[in-house]
C-alpha cells in the first residue's frame, strides 16, 4: 500500500465519519440529558430528504440545511412530546419516528418528484462543494506533508469542518458552560436539578432540539455534501452505528471523534475493499460491516471496559419528595 | 403545660413578624387527608422542631412549603409577607432552603459543581466557580461546614454530602433551613458536629425547622416543638417547658395496647434449628453475624429489633431469597443455603411458608388477579395443575374458598390485589401461606399497614395455627406485636441475637436495651439507650461504607 | 384503584389510538393531492373483496402474527425484543439449510424440519442479548438492534459465500427441492370450477400462525411457565419470593420470542420464495411492534392486528399500483400506531381516565 492509497482510504474515512460524529454528538447531548434516543436514523433521513428536496427547488444549498434541520427538529420535537410531555417509552418512540421518516420521505419526494422515491441529482449551487483550504494547491508537491494537507485536510466541504469543529464545541458546552453542566446534571440525577430551581422539562426540550439540529446537519451532509441527492433509505443504517459509536465513546465528545473515525475507517476500508487477506486469513466484508456493532456488543457485555450510561437515561422524572 | 394548639398566639406577643407563619393548610391525596387545617408560627433566629410517627404528615408540609406540592387551602406567610410558593423557584426566591432526606446531589459532580448548579452567576462556569470557591471557604470558617470543594460527591461520607445540601442552600443565601431526618443517616459524632452547624446557625438569626422523630434531638437543640399526629398538627410547645413523656403522649396519642387470648404453649419438637448463620449483601457488609436459633412445634417466637438490624435477611435466607453460611436444619433436615436447592420454591416443599416483610413488593403482583395471588409461590403444586396445563379452576375454587373463610372484602377472586385495601391484601397473603398447612410459617410485620380489624383477625390465625401445633417464627418492629403474640421472645441487634426472654418474664424497657444492645444499666432512660444504639449502629455503618 | 375498567384499557385505547393514525393517515393522502375515502376504498377492494386480495392479505399477516407474538412475549417479561428481525432472517437461515440439506419425502415432513430449523436458529439469534441482559444487565433494546446488523452483514456472507449456486448472481440459495414446496391457499381451495387465491402467496403456514396464536395464549394464561413469565415482568422482587430464577425466566422469554420471530421466515422462504434471498424479512420484525403494541400483548389481539397490518400491506401495494401513493404510506401508518399506542400512550389513557372518573362521579 503506498502513501497515496493510504490518504485515499483515510480521506474516505473522514467523509464516511462527518454523518457518523454529527448523529453521534446528537445523541450525545440527547443521552446526557437523559433522553435516549434510537430515532437518530429516522431524523438523519428526514433531514437528508428535506435538504436535498428544498436545495434541488431553491438551488440553494444553504435553504436545504436549513430545511434539514427543521424537519429533523420536527422530530425531535414529537419525540420529546412523547418522551418528556407524556412520559412514554423513549425507545418505543424513537423506534416510532425511524418508521416515521422512512415512509414519509419517500410519500413525500414521490409527491414532489415522482421519481421513485428520491430527488432529482443536485448540482452546482445545490451541493456543498469542497473546499480547497489556503496553499493546498502550492503545499501539494510538499514530499509527504504536501499530500497530506492537500488530500486529507482540504477539499472538504464545509459542514465536515464543521462537524470536527462541534467536537470540542460540545465538549466545551458541555463542561464549561452554566447550561451544560445543568444538562450533565439532569441526565445524572434531575431530582437535584428540580430541586435546585431549574426545570428539568426546559432543559431536556433544550437538549432534544440540539439532538435535532445536529441530525439536521447530518442529514444535510448525506444528501448534500457526501452524495448528490436523496435516494431512498439512504442513511443504510447510519443512525445505528452512530448510537453504537456513542456508547463505545461512553457519552464523551473527544471520544466520539475517535469511534466515530474508528467507525467511518472500517466503512471506508469495506467500501475499497471486498475482502482484506491478513497472512493467508481472509476477512470477509461482511465482517468489516459488522464490526462495529460487533464490538459495541462487546462493550455493552462489559467485558472490556464497561460503558456506563447516564443513570438517569431513559426514566421519564416524576417529582417526588 | 402552657401549650399552644393550632395556631395559637405565642404567649408575649412579638415585636418581629414570624420567619414562616402558615396558615390552615390542607392537602388530600385523593382519600387520605396528608395535611388537616395546620397553622404554625416560626419566629427568626430560632430552631423549631417538628416532630410525629411516620406517615403523619411532616414530609408533606415541608414540600409545600418548598413548593413541591400544591396546598389544597391555606396561606404562607414569609416574614410577614403572604408568598405564594408554586415551584422551588420561588421557595428558593423566599430565602427558602430545604436538605431533603434523600439528597438532591448529583453524584459524580464535585462539590463546587453541586453547589453552583441552578444558582450560576453566568453563562459561564469558570467564574460562578471561583466565586463559589470563596464562598465556601468563608462559610466553612463561618459555620464549621468544611468539605473539599473538588470531591466528588460520590466520594464524600454522608455527613460531607449533607453538609454539601447546607452548603447549597447558604449560597442561594436561604435564611430559613428546613431540614428532613437529618441525622437519619449520621453518626453520632457528625450528628454532634451538624447540631454545632446549626447552633451556629442560629446565632447568625438564620430559622431552622428541624423534621425528627428523636426525641433527643428536640430536647436537644430546638427552641420550640410542634407535634403531628395523623395530618394534624395537636400541638406547638416551648422545648424548655416540656419533656420527652409528654412529647412521646403527644406523639402517638392514647397507645391501643394489643392483648392476644391466648392459651399457654405447649411447644412439641425442634422444627426450625438455625447455626451460626451469616448472609453477606452484595456491597460486602456482613448483615447476618451467626445466629443461632430454634423454633420448636407448637410456639410463636418472636424476633424483636430496631428495624434493620438482619430481620429482613434472616426472612430471605430462610425464605430461600438470600444466600448464606451456616446450617439450617428443617425438621432434622440440613437446607441448601446457596445453589439451585436454595430458593423458594424449594424452601416451600420442605414445608416453609412466608409471609414477606412488604407484601406489596414481594408478596403480591399488585396486577394479578386475587386468584392467582392466591397460589403464588404454589403456582407449580400439583393440584394447581392439569397435563401441562395450569388448572385455574382449581386456583379459583380455591381462592373462594380462602376468601370466605378469611373474610376477604369484596370477596371477588377476579379483581387485582391492587384494588384490596391492605387489611385485605394482607388477609390474602396470610391465607395463602397458612392454608398450606406449613411446618413452619415466617411472618414479617403481620400488621404493618393494616387496619385494627384486620390485625385482630391475622393476629388470631396465627395463634390459631400455633395450637395446630405449627412453628412459627414472628418478625415485628412493633413491640407491642412481639409482646402480646410471642411465646418466646429473641431479641436483634446489628446481625447477632442479643438474648431471649420469655414474654412474663420481661417488659419493653428490658427489650429496649437489649434492642439497643445493652445487656444491663436498667438505670439508664430508655429513649437515650435506643437513640445511642441507633448512633452506634450508624457508626459502624459509617465505617463499613468508607 | 383502577381508574377505568379493563375493557377500556384494552380495547378502547388501542382503538382511539388507531383512529388517530388513520386521521393522520388521511391528513397525509390529501396532503399529497388523493382523496383518502377513494384510497380507503381502493385498498378494501384489492385487500379484501377479491380471493387473491385475501391470499397476500393473510400471507402477509402470517408473517406479522410471528413477529408480534414474539415481540409479545417478550414484552410480558418486561424485555423490548427489537431483534425480531435480525432473528427472522437468521431463522430463514435455518429453514433454508433444512429444506436444501435433509431430503424430505413429503412436505409436511418438511415443515415439521422447518419450523424446527427456524424456530432454532431464530431462538439461537436472541440467545446472546437474552444472556447479557439477564447476567450482565446489557440493555436489551441495543443489543438485540446489533443483533440485526449482525444478522444481516452474517447472513449475506453466508448467501454470497457459502449458500449461492455456481454461477448465480444474486445473493440467494437455490431453489429448494420440490418436496419441500409448500400448499398454497390456491392449491389448497381452488376447483376447477372456482378458482380461488389465484397467485397469492398464501399457504399452509397461516394456519402454523393461528396454531402459534392459541399456543402463545396457552403458554402465558395456561402455563406455569406463562404464569412465571408474566410474575417476572411485573415484579422482580415478587418473582425472587415466590422462588422465580429472573435469569432463567428471561432467557426461556426470550429463546421463545426468537423462536416465533424465526417462524416467520417458514412463510416467506419455503412457502413463498422457495429459496432464501437476502431481504426476505423486508421489515416483518419491526412490524411486530406495532403488533403488539396494538394488540395489547394478548394473542387475540395480536392476531387482530396482524390481519389488519395484512390488510394496510395489500392495500397499500394495490394503491401503489393504481395511484400515485406509494407504498411507503404503510410504514408511515405503522409509525403512527406505534407512537400512539406505544409512546404516546399516557396521551390517550390521560383524557380517558379523566373522562370515566367524571362519569363515575357523576353516577354516585
Amino acid at each position: 500500500m503506498d502513501l497515496m492509497t493510504i490518504l485515499q482510504v483515510l480521506d474516505s474515512t473522514v467523509r464516511l465519519a462527518t454523518p457518523l460524529l454529527l448523529a453521534c454528538l446528537a445523541g450525545l447531548f440527547s443521552e446526557r440529558a437523559g433522553i435516549f434516543d434510537i430515532g437518530l436514523e429516522g431524523k438523519m433521513l428526514a433531514a437528508a430528504f428535506f435538504s436535498a428536496a428544498v436545495a434541488s427547488l431553491t438551488g440553494s444549498v444553504w435553504m436545504g440545511l436549513l430545511a434539514g434541520m427543521a424537519a429533523s427538529l420536527v422530530l425531535s420535537g414529537i419525540h420529546g412530546l412523547a418522551s418528556i410531555t407524556f412520559r412514554g417509552n423513549q425507545l418505543i418512540s424513537g423506534v416510532a419516528i425511524n418508521f416515521l421518516a422512512a415512509g414519509m420521505t419517500v410519500l413525500v419526494a414521490q409527491d414532489w418528484f415522482s421519481q421513485g422515491g428520491r430527488t432529482p441529482s443536485l448540482m452546482g449551487g445545490g451541493r456543498f462543494e469542497g473546499i480547497t483550504l489556503p496553499l493546498a494547491e502550492t503545499l501539494r508537491d510538499v514530499p509527504v506533508l504536501g499530500p497530506i494537507y492537500y488530500e486529507l485536510i482540504s477539499g472538504h466541504s464545509i459542514l465536515v469542518y464543521v462537524a470536527f469543529l462541534t467536537v470540542p464545541l460540545s465538549w466545551w458546552i458541555l463542561f464549561r458552560t452554566r447550561f451544560g453542566l445543568r444538562l450533565r446534571a439532569v441526565g445524572e440525577n434531575p431530582a437535584a436539578v428540580d430541586t435546585a430551581g431549574v426545570s428539568v422539562i426546559g432543559l431536556r426540550f433544550a437538549a432534544v432540539a440540539i439532538c435535532g439540529v445536529l441530525c439536521g446537519i447530518a442529514g444535510a451532509y448525506l444528501a448534500t455534501g457526501l452524495q448528490a441527492g436523496f435516494v431512498k433509505d439512504m442513511t443504510a443504517g447510519r443512525g445505528y452505528i452512530a448510537l453504537a459509536a456513542l456508547i463505545f465513546a461512553k457519552w464523551r465528545p473527544w471520544y466520539a471523534l475517535y469511534s466515530c473515525l474508528l467507525f467511518g475507517l472500517l466503512q471506508a476500508v469495506a467500501l475499497r475493499y471486498q475482502n482484506i487477506e491478513l497472512g493467508g486469513l481472509v476477512i470477509p466484508v461482511q465482517f468489516m460491516d459488522a464490526l462495529p456493532y460487533i464490538l459495541t456488543v462487546v462493550i455493552l457485555a462489559g467485558f472490556v471496559g464497561k460503558a456506563i450510561p447516564p443513570r438517569a437515561g431513559g426514566e421519564p422524572y416524576v417529582k417526588e419528595r | 403545660m402552657s401549650g399552644l394548639t393550632n395556631g395559637g398566639r405565642p404567649d408575649q406577643a412579638a415585636p418581629v413578624a414570624p420567619a414562616i407563619e402558615l396558615k390552615g393548610i390542607s392537602k388530600a391525596f385523593g382519600p387520605v387527608q396528608a395535611n388537616k387545617d395546620i397553622s404554625i408560627r416560626v419566629m427568626p433566629g430560632t430552631i423549631h422542631g417538628i416532630i410525629g410517627e411516620n406517615g403523619a404528615g411532616k414530609s408533606t408540609l415541608m414540600s409545600i412549603l418548598y413548593g413541591f406540592y400544591k396546598a389544597d387551602a391555606g396561606e404562607i406567610f414569609i416574614h410577614g409577607k403572604k408568598t405564594e410558593i408554586p415551584d422551588s423557584q420561588a421557595a428558593i426566591a423566599a430565602g427558602i432552603g430545604m436538605v431533603f432526606q434523600h439528597f438532591k446531589l448529583v453524584e459524580n459532580f464535585t462539590v463546587l459543581e453541586n453547589v453552583i448548579l441552578g444558582a450560576e452567576d453566568g453563562p459561564l462556569l469558570r467564574p460562578s466557580l471561583a466565586k463559589a470557591r470563596g464562598v465556601l471557604k468563608q462559610l466553612a470558617a463561618e459555620y464549621e461546614l468544611n468539605v473539599d470543594p473538588d470531591a466528588l460527591i460520590q466520594n464524600l461520607s454522608v455527613g460531607h454530602q449533607q453538609r454539601v445540601e447546607i452548603l447549597k442552600s447558604l449560597y442561594r443565601q436561604a435564611d430559613i433551613l428546613i431540614l428532613d431526618e437529618p441525622t437519619g443517616v449520621l453518626t453520632p459524632a457528625e450528628a454532634d458536629h451538624l447540631f454545632r452547624i446549626l447552633d451556629n446557625l442560629r446565632r447568625e438569626g438564620k430559622t431552622i425547622i428541624l423534621i425528627t422523630h428523636k426525641l433527643r434531638e428536640i430536647m436537644e437543640i430546638t427552641d420550640t416543638v410542634s407535634v403531628m399526629r395523623r395530618g394534624e398538627m395537636t400541638a406547638t410547645v416551648k422545648t424548655s417547658e416540656t419533656d420527652p413523656p409528654h412529647l412521646a403522649e403527644l406523639m402517638v396519642g392514647r397507645k391501643v395496647l394489643l392483648r392476644v387470648d391466648k392459651k399457654p404453649a405447649t411447644p412439641g419438637k425442634n422444627v426450625l434449628e438455625v447455626r451460626n448463620l451469616r448472609v453477606v449483601d452484595d456491597k460486602g457488609v456482613e448483615r447476618l453475624k451467626g445466629i443461632d436459633l430454634t423454633v420448636r412445634a407448637g410456639e410463636i417466637v418472636g424476633i424483636a429489633g430496631v428495624s434493620g438490624n438482619g430481620q429482613s435477611e434472616l426472612l430471605e435466607v430462610l425464605g430461600g431469597y438470600a444466600d448464606g453460611t451456616g446450617e439450617i436444619i428443617m425438621n432434622g433436615e440440613s437446607l441448601d443455603l446457596t445453589g439451585k436447592h436454595s430458593d423458594g420454591q424449594s424452601r416451600r416443599a420442605r414445608g416453609i411458608a412466608h409471609v414477606p416483610e412488604d407484601r406489596q413488593r414481594e408478596g403480591l403482583i399488585m396486577d394479578y388477579f386475587a386468584w392467582e395471588n392466591a397460589a403464588f409461590g404454589y403456582h407449580r403444586d400439583p393440584r394447581f395443575r392439569s397435563g401441562i396445563l395450569t388448572n385455574n379452576r382449581a386456583m379459583i375454587e380455591d381462592t373462594e374458598r380462602k376468601i370466605k373463610k378469611f373474610d376477604v372484602r369484596p370477596p371477588n377472586p377476579y379483581l387485582t390485589a391492587k384494588n384490596f385495601s391492605g387489611g385485605n391484601q394482607q388477609k390474602i397473603v396470610v391465607a395463602r401461606e397458612i392454608e398450606r398447612d406449613p411446618d413452619l410459617l415466617l411472618v414479617g410485620q403481620p400488621t404493618r399497614g393494616v387496619d385494627i380489624g384486620a390485625i385482630e383477625f391475622i393476629h388470631q390465625q396465627i395463634v390459631a395455627l400455633r395450637d395446630e401445633g405449627k412453628a412459627i417464627l414472628l418478625v415485628s418492629v412493633e413491640l407491642d406485636e412481639i409482646l402480646s403474640l410471642s411465646d418466646r421472645i429473641a431479641v436483634m441487634f446489628d446481625g447477632k441475637i442479643m438474648g431471649e426472654r420469655l414474654p412474663d418474664e420481661t417488659d419493653q424497657k428490658e427489650l429496649g436495651l437489649l434492642m439497643a444492645g445493652i445487656e444491663g444499666d436498667p438505670d439508664k432512660p430508655l429513649i437515650e439507650a435506643v437513640d445511642e444504639q441507633l448512633h452506634a449502629k450508624e457508626a459502624r455503618e459509617a465505617k463499613k461504607n468508607g | 384503584m383502577d381508574r377505568m375498567p379493563a375493557w377500556a384499557d384494552a380495547v378502547l385505547v388501542p382503538l382511539i389510538s388507531l383512529l388517530l393514525a388513520a386521521f393522520l393517515s388521511a391528513l397525509v393522502i390529501i396532503a399529497i393531492g388523493e382523496n383518502p375515502i377513494d384510497a380507503f376504498k381502493l385498498m378494501v377492494d384489492g385487500a379484501l373483496m377479491r380471493s387473491s386480495g385475501w391470499g397476500y392479505t393473510l400471507y402477509y399477516a402470517t408473517n406479522f402474527i410471528f413477529t408480534g407474538l414474539a415481540v409479545a412475549v417478550a414484552f410480558h417479561a418486561r424485555m423490548f425484543n427489537i431483534g425480531g428481525e435480525g432473528q427472522a432472517m437468521i431463522g430463514g437461515l435455518g429453514v433454508a439449510l433444512v429444506c436444501l440439506y435433509i431430503p424430505w419425502p413429503h412436505w409436511s415432513l418438511a415443515l415439521l424440519g422447518s419450523c424446527l430449523g427456524a424456530a432454532i436458529f431464530g431462538a439461537a439469534w436472541a440467545l446472546i442479548p437474552a444472556y447479557l441482559q439477564a447476567r450482565r444487565g446489557s440493555h436489551i433494546v441495543i443489543t438485540t438492534i446489533m443483533f440485526n446488523f449482525i444478522a444481516a452483514a452474517f447472513l449475506n456472507y453466508v448467501l454470497v459465500n457459502l449458500l449461492r449456486p455456481v454461477g448465480a448472481m444474486d445473493p440467494a440459495t437455490a431453489k429448494f427441492p420440490e418436496a419441500t414446496h409448500l400448499p398454497t391457499f390456491q392449491d389448497m381451495f381452488s376447483t376447477a370450477a372456482s378458482p380461488m387465491f389465484r397467485g397469492a402467496p398464501a399457504n399452509v403456514t397461516f394456519f402454523l400462525a393461528l396454531l402459534a396464536c392459541l399456543l402463545v395464549w396457552l403458554l402465558i394464561w395456561r402455563t406455569r411457565l406463562g404464569y412465571e413469565i408474566r410474575a417476572l415482568g411485573h415484579s422482580e422482587p415478587a418473582a425472587r419470593y415466590a422462588g422465580i430464577n429472573p435469569v432463567r425466566t428471561v432467557i426461556i422469554a426470550m429463546l421463545i420470542s426468537g423462536g416465533l420471530a424465526g417462524l416467520m421466515s417458514v412463510n416467506t422462504t419455503q412457502g413463498e420464495a422457495e429459496r432464501l434471498i437476502l431481504n426476505s424479512i423486508e421489515g416483518a420484525g419491526f412490524i411486530g411492534i406495532a403488533v403488539a403494541l396494538m394488540g395489547r400483548n394478548h394473542p387475540l389481539g395480536v392476531l387482530l392486528a396482524a390481519m389488519l397490518f395484512g390488510f394496510l400491506y395489500q392495500g397499500g401495494a394495490e394503491l401503489a399500483l393504481w395511484t400515485n401513493i406509494p407504498r411507503e404510506l404503510i410504514v408511515v401508518i405503522q409509525a403512527l400506531v406505534i407512537l400512539f399506542t406505544g409512546a404516546l400512550d399516557n396521551m390517550v389513557r390521560i383524557p380517558l381516565e379523566r373522562i370515566f372518573l367524571a362519569f363515575r362521579r357523576g353516577n354516585s
